[in-house]
């Protein structure tokens, strides 16, 4: 990727571009040749102050130009690559034609979050991935970006169209409970309540949306997005129960017994953090990702009139390399820390996180110590963090998967000086379902079993989103919702 | 939203309040707490014991101390108004079990409260129970009559000896461990400082004891790990996992020290703490 590019550059280089384009008949060879057009974004320096969306969106001529670099592949293995598998070709021919409305449509048809998904999907690990034009270019980041055209048809649509609630059919006089407002159980509500189901989300907190509210922060996925999507579900029929724990406030069996409902899609996601257990790690000043983005996301500690408190740190370590730990360390430097450092075991091409939030940590200044793993957490006499002891690593002999597996190098032990550790290397399942829903089955990583049609093995329940695949990502977690939904229309027939 | 639907001042700074919730009162057992936010948009989610409830009027009943920002405002709210949200019954209920010996509930300043429905539940099931309370001087004792009226013997102890003994509750915790019908059980609820005294009171008698921990928490369902806690050298959380532990395996000393971690933001000094500080002092 290339240096940072003011948005306006941007727009005049891709406006000029397009006025050549559009005048001459592009073959093949002249659809690669030209550059993949830069997502817009703020200034580094001046992001790093504030909570504000860092990447702005394509302009239409940005559109037109990336666009014009689909070659309209007949196989479209793109297609393939999206798990809820976006016409891609057709969606972009309408756009490259500026028929924004047709183009948006098309994307409607298989994905109810468009602007959720273009903004926050591993494109370049999906769709991207199979894409023949990065394929050619030998560089899956080079590839169509096909989510920052999605992403910009789902903001056009919501600033040009007016919201209109969908005419939907009458009550079909079925409930169905859904458990977890995240995508998952907001993708599934959309599909039940338009085939006639009256559908209520039962939600822990006190505001629907999931990881995408709570955890994702602001500056990548701005909190109105959300709510726009829940109001329209309201606006659909959807009852929200927030402040609704299942399994405490009411166990799933009594929702069926009990309250008439007569299917559940458990949607919980995987929200229990793990810890590394090294010494130190109770200490204070030592946090999980979730309670540190919850703490500043969704009780909104970086407004000083909120009542939340949140640790100040002038140097913070995060040790993950994924979403998670990107998420932590961009938010930990717009907290006010000074110096924010990234640990991870791995390479950089190993990093499980989307490539444009490494580069934005990049350019926001956190610091990448690679091949590096902590050992321990040093406190003071008061048991606050003062230090980190870490050891180095390299990269051994490639291992069954052809991966090379880090190796750690004997006596390369070093501290680096932090007030705040942030371990962010993934979360598992909340057992509390588990323990309060006997007969219902779960895998030995504490994922919820599920068959093809995520029916668990409890009559008329199902499953989906991290609970049953693990951590995973928004679309997919999606796509079960999808699938679930569909299953249960069956099953309730 | 949740209506308050009854407001009583118990003492300067502490307040009982009935709240309209009738799926927490249908659903709560004794040591099941829940989490309270006052105000949506900036409010801060504090967790609160549920001190009663009843099922069929619909509501539960808290008892707390204003020792901060979110109880402060809470406190100023009167009947009538509403809270933004109450999540519960959260954590797992009091074992119960029918005992051979007395059952002994120490109750600290405001853990007079938490242990309430969970004398109640004893006394129900017909175990022998003796209540502790414990307090700096009378005006902050609370729930008296209703102690006395479900415990077979209620010893009541002030800091200053301005009503009932003048001693900590430990001395006679340890009378009862000395006498010849020892505790079949013990439960402290208070200060983490008084918890962890019962608790070594009790270890070399070997008494089960259990404590209920009251650690800083966030979401109170097990997402955030922000209520961990060391018991027995594994890590804990207190929202799921407890709140109640086996006072002998919980390192208090690092709950304490995690207690304080937004003590230089939050400004202002915690009653509890300022009362465990002087405990300890006293012993020493
Ligand atoms: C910080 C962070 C960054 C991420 N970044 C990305 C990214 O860039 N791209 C991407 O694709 N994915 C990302 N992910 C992963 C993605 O967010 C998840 O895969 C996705 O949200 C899962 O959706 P879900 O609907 O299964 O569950 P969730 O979004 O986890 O929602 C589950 C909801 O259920 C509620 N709940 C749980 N138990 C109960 C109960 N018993 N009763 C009632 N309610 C309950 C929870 O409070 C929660 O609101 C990220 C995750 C995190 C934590
Ligand atoms: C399971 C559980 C049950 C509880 N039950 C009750 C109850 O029935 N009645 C009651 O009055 N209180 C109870 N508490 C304690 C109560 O949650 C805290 O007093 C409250 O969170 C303080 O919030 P605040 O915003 O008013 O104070 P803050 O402004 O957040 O803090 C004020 C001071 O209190 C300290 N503090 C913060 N959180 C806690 C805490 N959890 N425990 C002790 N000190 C703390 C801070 O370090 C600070 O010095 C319980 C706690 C737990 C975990
Ligand atoms: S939903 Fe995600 S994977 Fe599918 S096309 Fe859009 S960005 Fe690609
Ligand atoms: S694979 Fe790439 S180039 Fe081919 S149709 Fe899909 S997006 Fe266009
Ligand atoms: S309060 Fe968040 S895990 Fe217990």
């Amino acid at each position: 990727m290339s240096n940072y590019k003011a948005p306006e550059i941007l727009e005049k280089e891709a406006s000029e571009l397009w006025d050549t384009l559009k005048e001459t008949e592009l073959t093949p060879k002249s659809r690669r040749d030209i550059p993949q057009q830069d997502m817009p974004s703020q200034d580094p320096d001046i992001r790093r102050g504030n909570m504000e969306e860092v990447a702005v969106g394509y302009t239409a001529e940005q559109v037109f130009v990336e666009s014009a670099r689909c070659l309209q592949c007949k196989n479209a293995p793109c297609i393939n690559g999206c798990p809820v598998s976006i016409d891609i070709p057709r969606f972009i021919k309408e756009a490259g034609d500026g028929k924004f409305g047709p183009a948006i449509d098309v994307i409607k048809e298989s994905s109810m979050l468009p602007a959720i998904c273009g903004r926050v999907c591993p494109q370049e690990k999906q769709c991207m991935e199979q894409c023949t034009l990065g394929k050619i270019l030998k560089d899956p980041e080079k590839s169509v970006a096909i989510g920052r055209i999605e992403r910009f048809l789902a903001d056009w649509e919501s600033e040009n169209r007016p919201e209109t609630a969908p005419e939907l059919p009458p009550s079909n006089g079925k409930k169905v409970a859904i458990v977890g407002s995240g995508p998952s159980g907001l993708t599934a509500a959309a599909d039940l309540r338009k085939a006639g189901f009256e559908v209520t989300i039962f939600e822990a907190f006190h505001k629907p949306g999931g990881v995408t509210v709570y955890g994702i922060p602001e500056f990548r996925l701005p909190k109105a997005i959300v709510e726009r999507e829940v109001e329209g579900l309201m606006r659909m029929g959807v009852t929200f129960e927030n402040n609704f724990l299942v399994g405490r406030t009411r166990k799933l069996k009594d929702l069926m017994e009990k309250d008439g409902y007569n299917a559940v899609y458990i949607a919980s996601g995987a929200g229990l953090p793990k810890f590394m257990h090294i010494e130190g790690e109770n200490l204070v000043g030592v946090f999980s990702a979730n309670e540190f983005l919850t703490r500043s996301n969704l009780m909104k500690a970086y407004d000083s009139n909120a009542a939340t408190p949140i640790y100040q740190a002038k140097r913070v370590a995060v040790f993950g390399g994924g979403n998670v730990a990107m998420d932590a360390a961009r938010t930990a430097v717009r907290m006010g820390a000074e110096e924010v450092h990234i640990i991870y075991r791995r390479t950089e091409k190993e990093m499980p996180a989307r490539v444009e939030e490494v580069h934005h940590a990049k350019e926001e200044g956190v610091i990448f110590n690679l091949l590096t793993s902590p050992v321990r957490i040093l406190g003071d006499e008061d048991g606050r963090v003062r230090a980190i002891e870490c050891l180095k690593y390299e990269l051994g002999e490639p291992d069954e998967s052809g991966r090379r597996k880090p190796v750690p190098i004997e006596g390369s032990e070093f501290t680096i000086d932090v007030e705040t550790c942030i371990p962010a290397i993934g979360n598992t399942s909340n057992p509390l379902i588990k323990q309060t829903t006997p007969g219902l089955e779960f895998t030995r990583w504490g994922t919820i079993e599920v068959d093809e049609n995520q029916k668990t093995s409890l009559d008329h329940v199902f499953a989906g989103g991290d609970i049953s695949q693990g951590a995973a990502t928004v679309i997919l977690a999606m796509g079960d919702g999808r699938k679930a939904a569909a299953a249960i229309i069956e099953d309730l027939k | 939203m949740n209506k308050i639907l009854e407001k009583k001042q118990l003492s300067a700074d502490v307040f009982r309040m009935k709240i309209e919730a009738p799926l927490i009162a249908e659903e709560r057992k004794a040591g099941q707490f829940l989490i309270l936010q006052v105000d949506k948009e900036l409010g801060e989610r504090i967790p609160l014991t549920i001190a009663n409830a009843d099922a069929q009027e619909g509501f539960i009943e808290i008892i707390f101390q204003a020792v901060g920002a979110t109880t402060r405002q809470l406190s100023r709210k009167e009947a009538g108004e509403s809270v933004e949200a109450v999540l519960g019954p959260l954590g797992q209920p009091t074992v119960i079990e029918k005992k051979d010996g007395p059952v002994v509930c120490v109750g600290g300043g405001i853990g007079v409260a938490p242990m309430h429905p969970i004398v109640e539940a004893h006394h129900k099931i017909g175990n022998r129970v003796i209540t502790i309370m414990g307090a700096r001087n009378k005006d902050l004792l609370i729930m008296e009559d209703e102690m006395k009226a479900l415990s077979d013997e209620l010893i009541i102890c002030t800091d200053d000896g301005s009503y009932g003994r003048k001693d900590l509750v430990t001395v006679p915790l340890k009378e009862l461990c000395e006498s010849d019908t020892p505790p079949a059980e013990v439960i402290a609820i208070g200060p983490p400082i008084m918890m962890k005294f019962c608790a070594e009171t009790t270890r070399p008698y070997k008494v089960h004891t259990m404590v209920s921990l009251n650690t800083i928490m966030v979401d109170g369902t097990g997402m955030c790990g922000g209520c961990r806690v060391s018991i027995g050298g594994e890590t804990k959380f207190v929202c799921v996992d407890g709140p109640e532990f086996d006072g002998h395996l919980v390192d208090f000393d690092n709950m304490m020290m995690r207690l304080k971690s937004y003590k230089n933001q939050e400004a202002h000094r915690c009653n509890l703490d300022i009362e465990a500080e002087k405990l300890e002092a006293e012993r020493k």
